[in-house]
C-alpha cells in the first residue's frame, strides 16, 4: 500500500517535472523568438504584431499564423508575394525570404508570434523547420 | 448568511457594470467632438460630413458643389461615391456609388468626372448640376497600366491644356535584386523605370491609350500618390513616398534611429524629361543632400548633384497621399496659391513611434514654398502616441477645394470626410 502511494506520488511529481521543464523550455524559446521578432520582422508587422493596413498583414489573430505550422515556416523561409486573401484583405508588400535565420531562430521567432498578441498555439521546434527547409520549393 | 454574501457579490458586480459603463462613455468615439475631433489654427472649425462608407482615398468637387471620392475598397459592388445631401444641411444624408472597381484616383475637370483603378483610367460626363450623367458606362481613356500589387495606386490631375497626368508607382522598394532583401544589390539599369517609377502623361479626351500613346513625362520617382497642377507656375507639383528600410537591408550603414529619419519625403517640381534619381539616390534632410543608395554602392555619405533637387523636404515615411494648392478666397490670404498636404502617417519609423497623420500647409511665394511648413490640420489619429499604424482612428488621404473655399479632407480607415472651414 505504501509502496503504490509512494511509486503515485514519484510519478505525478515527475510528469510536473516535466511538464514544468517543457514550459520553461517554452518560456525560453518565445523570449528568443521575441529578439528574432524585434530584429527582423517587427518593421513590418509592428511591435503589437497589428501589421499595416493594406500593407503588411496582422500576425494577430491570423488564421495563417494559428494555423498550420508548415505554412508559417514556409512564409518565413520563402517570403511571401503571394497576393491572395488573408482573412478577407489584401496586402501590398513584399515580404523577403529569411532562410539567413537558422532553424532554431525561425523556430522560435514563430514561437513567440503563435503566443503573443493575443495569439495562442502550440510552440513550433526547429525540426519542424528542418523538414520544410529541407522539402525543396 | 449565504444570502448575505450572494448579496454582496451581486452589489459588487453591479457597481462594477455602471462604473464601467461610465468609464467607456467618457470616452466613446461616437459622441460629438469639438471640430470632429481636430485640431486647428484659430478660426477654423471642422465637422465631418460623411462616415463610414468605403475606405476614402482622392476626392474631387465639382463647380456645382457635387462631391464624389474613390474608395480602395468595394461597397455593394461600388467604388465611386458621391455625397448626397438632400435637406441641404452640409451633411451626407446617403451616398449614391456608382463604378465597380478599386482605386485612388479622382479628379474634375471642363465638365468630366475622371477616376482610376489600379490598371485604368476611367471618365463620366457631368450634366448641367455636376452629377454624372452614365454611372454604368464611363469612357475608358487609359488601360493596360502595370500593377504589380506594390504602391499600385494612380494618381491623377489634368492641366489646362488637355493632358492627364498619371503616377505608376514602382512594384519595388529600391529596385534590389531582390526586394527588401538583406543585403540585396541594385539592379543598373533599374529595370521598373521602363513602365513605373514615373509619371506619365496621356491625353484628357482620347479612348484606350496606353503606354505607346503617353509620353513618359518624368523619371525616378518610386511612388506618388500626391500630385497637382500649379496654375500660377503652370508646372506638375508632385509628392514622392520615399524609400523603405534602410536599416533593416543595410544594418552596417543605418541605425534604427537614422532609419527612421531618412529618407526625407520630398516635393518636387516637374518639368517634361525630369529624372528625380530614384532608385539610385534618396534625399538626407539633414545634410541637404542627394545620397546615393546603399544598394548601388553607398554608404550614408557618398553624395551626388546629378538628378532634380527637392523644392521642399519633409520628415521621412509621413506618406504624403495628397497634394493641394488653395486658390480659394474663404481662408486667409497668406493660405493663397500654398499647398496644402495629406500625410496618411508613417509605418517605416518602427521601432521609434510612428508620425504623421496630419494635414500640413506650405505657404509658396512667387510659386516656391517659402520653406517654413506648418502643420494645419492634427489629430486625425485620436491619440497622442501611435506606436503600430493600426492605432490611428483616422489617416488623412485625399483634399479637395469647394467652390466656396472650404476644404475637405478624406480619410481611409472609417471612409470618414471631414470639411474644414474658415470663418472671421
Ligand atoms: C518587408 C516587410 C516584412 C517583413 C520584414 C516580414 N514580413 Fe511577414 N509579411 C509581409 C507581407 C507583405 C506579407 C503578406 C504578403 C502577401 O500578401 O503576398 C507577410 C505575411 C506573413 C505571414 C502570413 C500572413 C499572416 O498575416 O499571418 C506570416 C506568418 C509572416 N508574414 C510572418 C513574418 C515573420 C515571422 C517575420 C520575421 C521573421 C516577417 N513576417 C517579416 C511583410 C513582412
Amino acid at each position: 500500500m505504501i509502496k503504490k502511494v509512494v511509486t503515485g506520488v514519484y510519478i505525478l511529481a515527475m510528469a510536473i517535472m516535466v511538464s514544468s521543464f517543457h514550459q520553461n523550455q517554452i518560456s525560453a524559446s518565445i523570449a528568443r523568438g521575441k529578439q528574432v521578432y524585434n530584429k527582423v520582422c517587427l518593421s513590418c508587422h509592428m511591435i503589437d504584431g497589428g501589421g499595416v493596413p493594406n500593407i503588411n498583414p496582422p500576425l494577430a489573430q491570423s488564421s495563417y499564423v494559428l494555423g498550420d505550422k508548415k505554412r508559417i515556416i514556409a512564409i518565413v523561409l520563402n517570403g511571401m508575394t503571394d497576393r491572395i486573401a488573408i482573412d478577407d484583405e489584401y496586402y501590398s508588400n513584399n515580404m523577403a525570404p529569411h532562410s539567413d535565420l537558422t532553424d532554431e531562430e525561425i523556430a522560435n521567432v514563430l514561437t513567440y508570434v503563435r503566443n503573443s498578441f493575443g495569439n495562442k498555439a502550440s510552440a513550433v521546434t526547429a525540426a519542424e523547420v528542418k523538414v520544410v527547409r529541407s522539402m525543396k520549393k | 448568511m449565504r444570502k448575505y454574501y450572494l448579496l454582496l457579490l451581486f452589489m459588487s458586480i453591479y457597481s462594477c457594470t455602471v462604473f464601467g459603463n461610465n468609464h467607456s462613455k467618457k470616452n466613446d468615439p461616437n459622441l460629438p467632438q469639438a471640430n470632429a475631433g481636430l485640431q486647428l489654427p484659430a478660426g477654423f472649425t471642422a465637422i465631418k460630413v460623411a462616415e463610414g462608407v468605403g475606405r476614402a482615398r482622392h476626392i474631387a468637387i465639382s463647380p456645382q458643389g457635387t462631391i464624389f471620392y474613390k474608395s480602395s475598397r468595394l461597397v455593394n459592388g461600388k467604388g465611386i461615391f458621391q455625397l448626397i445631401d438632400k435637406n441641404g444641411d452640409g451633411i451626407a444624408d446617403s451616398v449614391f456609388g456608382f463604378g465597380n472597381y478599386i482605386g485612388t484616383g479622382i479628379a474634375i475637370k471642363n465638365g468630366y468626372l475622371y477616376a482610376s483603378s489600379d490598371e485604368e483610367v476611367f471618365r463620366y460626363k457631368l450634366d448641367a448640376k455636376g452629377n454624372v450623367i452614365n454611372p454604368s458606362q464611363p469612357e475608358k481613356i487609359i488601360t493596360g497600366l502595370i500593377n504589380r500589387h506594390q504602391h499600385e495606386s494612380k494618381s491623377i490631375t489634368l492641366d489646362d491644356a488637355g493632358n492627364l497626368y498619371v503616377n505608376i508607382g514602382a512594384y519595388s522598394n529600391s529596385c534590389q535584386v531582390n526586394d527588401r532583401t538583406l543585403h540585396s544589390p541594385g539592379r543598373k539599369p533599374c529595370p521598373v523605370l521602363d513602365s513605373a517609377g514615373g509619371i506619365w502623361q496621356f491625353k484628357a479626351d482620347k479612348l484606350n491609350q496606353t503606354y505607346g500613346n503617353g509620353i513618359h513625362y518624368a523619371m525616378g520617382l518610386r511612388n506618388v500618390v500626391g500630385l497637382d497642377w500649379n496654375n500660377q507656375t503652370n508646372t506638375l507639383f508632385v509628392m514622392q513616398h520615399g524609400r523603405d528600410q534602410l536599416h533593416d537591408n543595410w544594418p552596417e550603414y543605418f541605425d534604427e534611429k537614422s532609419s527612421a529619419e531618412l529618407p526625407a519625403e520630398c516635393m518636387y517640381e516637374l518639368h517634361k524629361g525630369d529624372n528625380c534619381g530614384w532608385p539610385y539616390i534618396y534625399y538626407d534632410p539633414m545634410q541637404h543632400k542627394k545620397m546615393i543608395a546603399p544598394e548601388f554602392g553607398g554608404d550614408g555619405k557618398k553624395s551626388t548633384t546629378d538628378y532634380n533637387n527637392p523644392v521642399i523636404a519633409f520628415p521621412a515615411h509621413l506618406a504624403p497621399n495628397a497634394l493641394m494648392f488653395y486658390t480659394g478666397n474663404q481662408f486667409p490670404e497668406k493660405y493663397k496659391n500654398g499647398a496644402f498636404i495629406a500625410f496618411h502617417g508613417s509605418w517605416n519609423r518602427a521601432p521609434l513611434p510612428q508620425q504623421g497623420y496630419y494635414v500640413v500647409f506650405v505657404p509658396f511665394k512667387n510659386g516656391k514654398p517659402t520653406g517654413k511648413w506648418e502643420i494645419f490640420a492634427n489629430g486625425f489619429s485620436g491619440k497622442e502616441v501611435i506606436e503600430s499604424t493600426r492605432q490611428a482612428d483616422h489617416r488623412p488621404c485625399g483634399l479637395a477645394q469647394a467652390p466656396d473655399g472650404s476644404l475637405y479632407v478624406t480619410d481611409d480607415v472609417k471612409g470618414t470626410i471631414y470639411k474644414i472651414s474658415y470663418k472671421k
